[in-house]
């Protein structure tokens, strides 16, 4: 059994060519491919890994958030290069160019991420995180304080509950539903796959979850995101991970971790909600933020923040590293 | 997912191919009526099972390899949750139709899942000591990224035993399952706590009222006598 971190692998990820009327949506305005891709083992699974930056400079990790992947910081990680620093970031398994497992789970992920840091250096590095990715950053830092230098969570800071009062027999009957509809989806996925379309179609479905991010920008994730089967376009995300859910984690356990993180924290926080939104408010923040924390609130922006707004993030986040 | 019978090898053994994972479903017993489904504990198997526990049971015993165990495949690299383990018994449940669960250790704590995620399925769920029972506790402790030993062999996944080991149990989320049981059940009590050990998961569940307390044997007889009512003698009317 392959247990130890992660070996190199020089594979490149798997490239759909594009039509020559798909071609217009290979390069919006400010995106860069990543200077090098290659692949690792993470416990017996291939990982896919992008880089942006001159390879020997100081590294710096960057986890993306749930249903994206790497190259969805096409047009972020750039900018965050330009201020000297290489950057890591990974598809998480089951995602983007990442191998497709039997299950998933948080603390398969949390190994993945150590398993990409394993291959970076060991000295301590500033990890960022966008949503899921925040919060997966957040425990790898409680986890291992002497691998991390500073911490920044874009919309993945601890939020109380998303969830709204409702009467206590109606949670029940929701929740029955969503287990119910979550073990129905088990018993299809051996035969499931996503469904097909053109590389629009797809864009426009991603914008259902992602309302405020413009339609160019969806088509070009398509183009990373997405392969060409016989019958069309589908996302290359397991078809088996289903978005929301239920389980035994409580939102306040890491809420309540906060205070032992020892980096430094910089949380950036979604002024406009939108579904896939964390909606962490800073009055249930504060008492837990840890002494050296700087929190920003970008208004305009939804959950999304780095790539609405690329440019002001990243020199924030620029900024906050050299202190 | 299809049932599949295994032509090469136990005829006693239905394979389950349920997403990625290949699941062995063994028949352990025939009989008429409503089946048992037998979930092992951590670490074990459907070939560990003592079948005298459960000998008293006159309809067809089933054991459920949960995925990573016995001759079900595993996940590489881990993955493993308690509720992707119900997942699995509910792939049983859907070849089997409604059943009465009975768990060990681990198997307890499927099987309580179970009988809130499928009321409609589970006919009765006992929950019995063995490996595996407590879980992880209500609450984490303190952040730390576990690995599994290197020297380990493969089956039983040792991805399995470390994140199967840590696996929450808060009381708040397993009295939900508990409530969905109470409420959607055919079977009154839907779940029967058997085990000796108390961890506060099954401590909460069995202050529950409605739940009732009692030993695996008396359990069993319970469950058999409310789904395998004995012929009743004709006495034609005079």
């Amino acid at each position: 059994m392959e247990n130890v971190a992660a070996m190199r692998e020089r594979v490149s990820t798997s490239e759909t060519e594009l039509t020559t009327d798909e071609a217009r949506f290979a390069s919006p305005g400010g995106a860069e491919l990543p200077a090098r891709c290659y692949r690792i083992r993470s416990h017996g699974n291939s990982l896919a890994v992008s880089e942006w930056g001159d390879a020997e400079a100081p590294p710096l990790l960057l986890a993306h958030g749930g249903f994206d992947f790497a190259q969805t910081f096409c047009r972020f990680a750039p900018l965050l290069a330009a201020g000297g620093y290489r950057i890591i970031s990974w598809d998480q398994r089951g995602h983007g160019d990442s191998e497709h497992t039997a299950l998933y789970s948080w603390e398969a992920d949390m190994r993945d991420a150590l398993a990409v840091l394993d291959t970076i250096c060991h000295e301590p590095v500033p990890f960022v995180g966008h949503s899921k990715g925040g919060s997966l950053l957040i425990q790898l830092a409680l986890a291992c304080p002497h691998r991390v230098s500073h911490l920044v969570s874009i919309d993945g800071l601890p939020s109380r509950s998303a969830q709204p009062d409702v009467a206590d027999h109606e949670r029940t009957s929701r929740f029955a539903r969503e287990v119910a509809g979550w073990l129905d989806h088990r018993r299809r996925s051996a035969l499931r796959q996503r469904p097909p379309g053109s590389l629009e179609d797809l864009a426009r479905r991603r914008g259902r979850m992602n309302p405020r991010l413009d339609h160019e920008w969806l088509c070009f994730l398509v183009t990373r995101g997405a392969r060409r089967d016989a019958d069309g376009w589908r996302w290359k995300i397991d078809p088996a991970l289903r978005f929301g859910g239920f389980g035994p984690w409580r939102p306040d356990w890491a809420l309540q971790r906060l205070p032992s993180l020892s980096p430094p924290l910089l949380g950036l926080l979604a002024g406009q909600r939108e579904p896939m939104g964390f909606d962490s408010n800073l009055e249930d923040l504060a008492p837990f933020l840890p002494r050296h924390t700087e929190i920003e609130r970008f208004e305009k922006a939804g959950h999304f923040i780095h790539i609405e707004e690329p440019a002001p993030v990243a020199n924030r986040i620029l900024e906050f590293l050299k202190s | 997912m299809t049932p599949i019978e295994d032509d090469e090898s136990d005829d006693r053994i239905t394979w389950l191919d349920h997403s990625k994972t290949r699941l062995a479903l063994h028949l352990l017993s025939e009989g008429e009526g409503p089946p048992l489904l037998v979930l092992h504990g951590l670490g074990e198997s459907s070939a560990n099972l003592r079948l005298a526990d459960v000998s008293a049971w006159p309809g067809p015993i089933h054991g459920l390899d949960f995925t990573g165990h016995g001759r079900s495949t595993a996940s590489q690299g881990g993955g493993y949750t308690c509720e992707l383990l119900m997942a699995d018994a509910d792939a049983a449940l859907a070849v089997l139709g409604p059943s009465t669960l009975h768990g060990r250790g681990l198997g307890a704590y499927v099987a309580l899942l179970t009988a809130g995620g499928r009321p409609d399925l589970v006919q009765g769920a006992i929950l019995c000591d063995g490996p595996g029972l407590a879980g992880g506790g209500s609450r984490p402790t303190g952040p730390m990224i576990p690995h599994p030993d290197p020297q380990a062999a493969d089956i039983p996944d040792p991805y399995a035993l470390v994140e199967l080991a840590r696996d929450l149990r808060p009381s708040d989320y397993v009295t939900e399952f508990v409530r969905q049981a109470l409420e959607h059940s055919q079977v009154d009590p839907p779940i029967i706590v058997s085990a000796a050990e108390d961890p506060e998961w099954l401590h909460s569940v069995a202050d529950i009222p409605g739940i009732q307390r009692a030993s695996p044997t008396r359990a069993l007889t319970l469950y058999r006598d409310r789904l395998h009512p004995a012929p009743r003698l004709s006495h034609p009317k005079r």
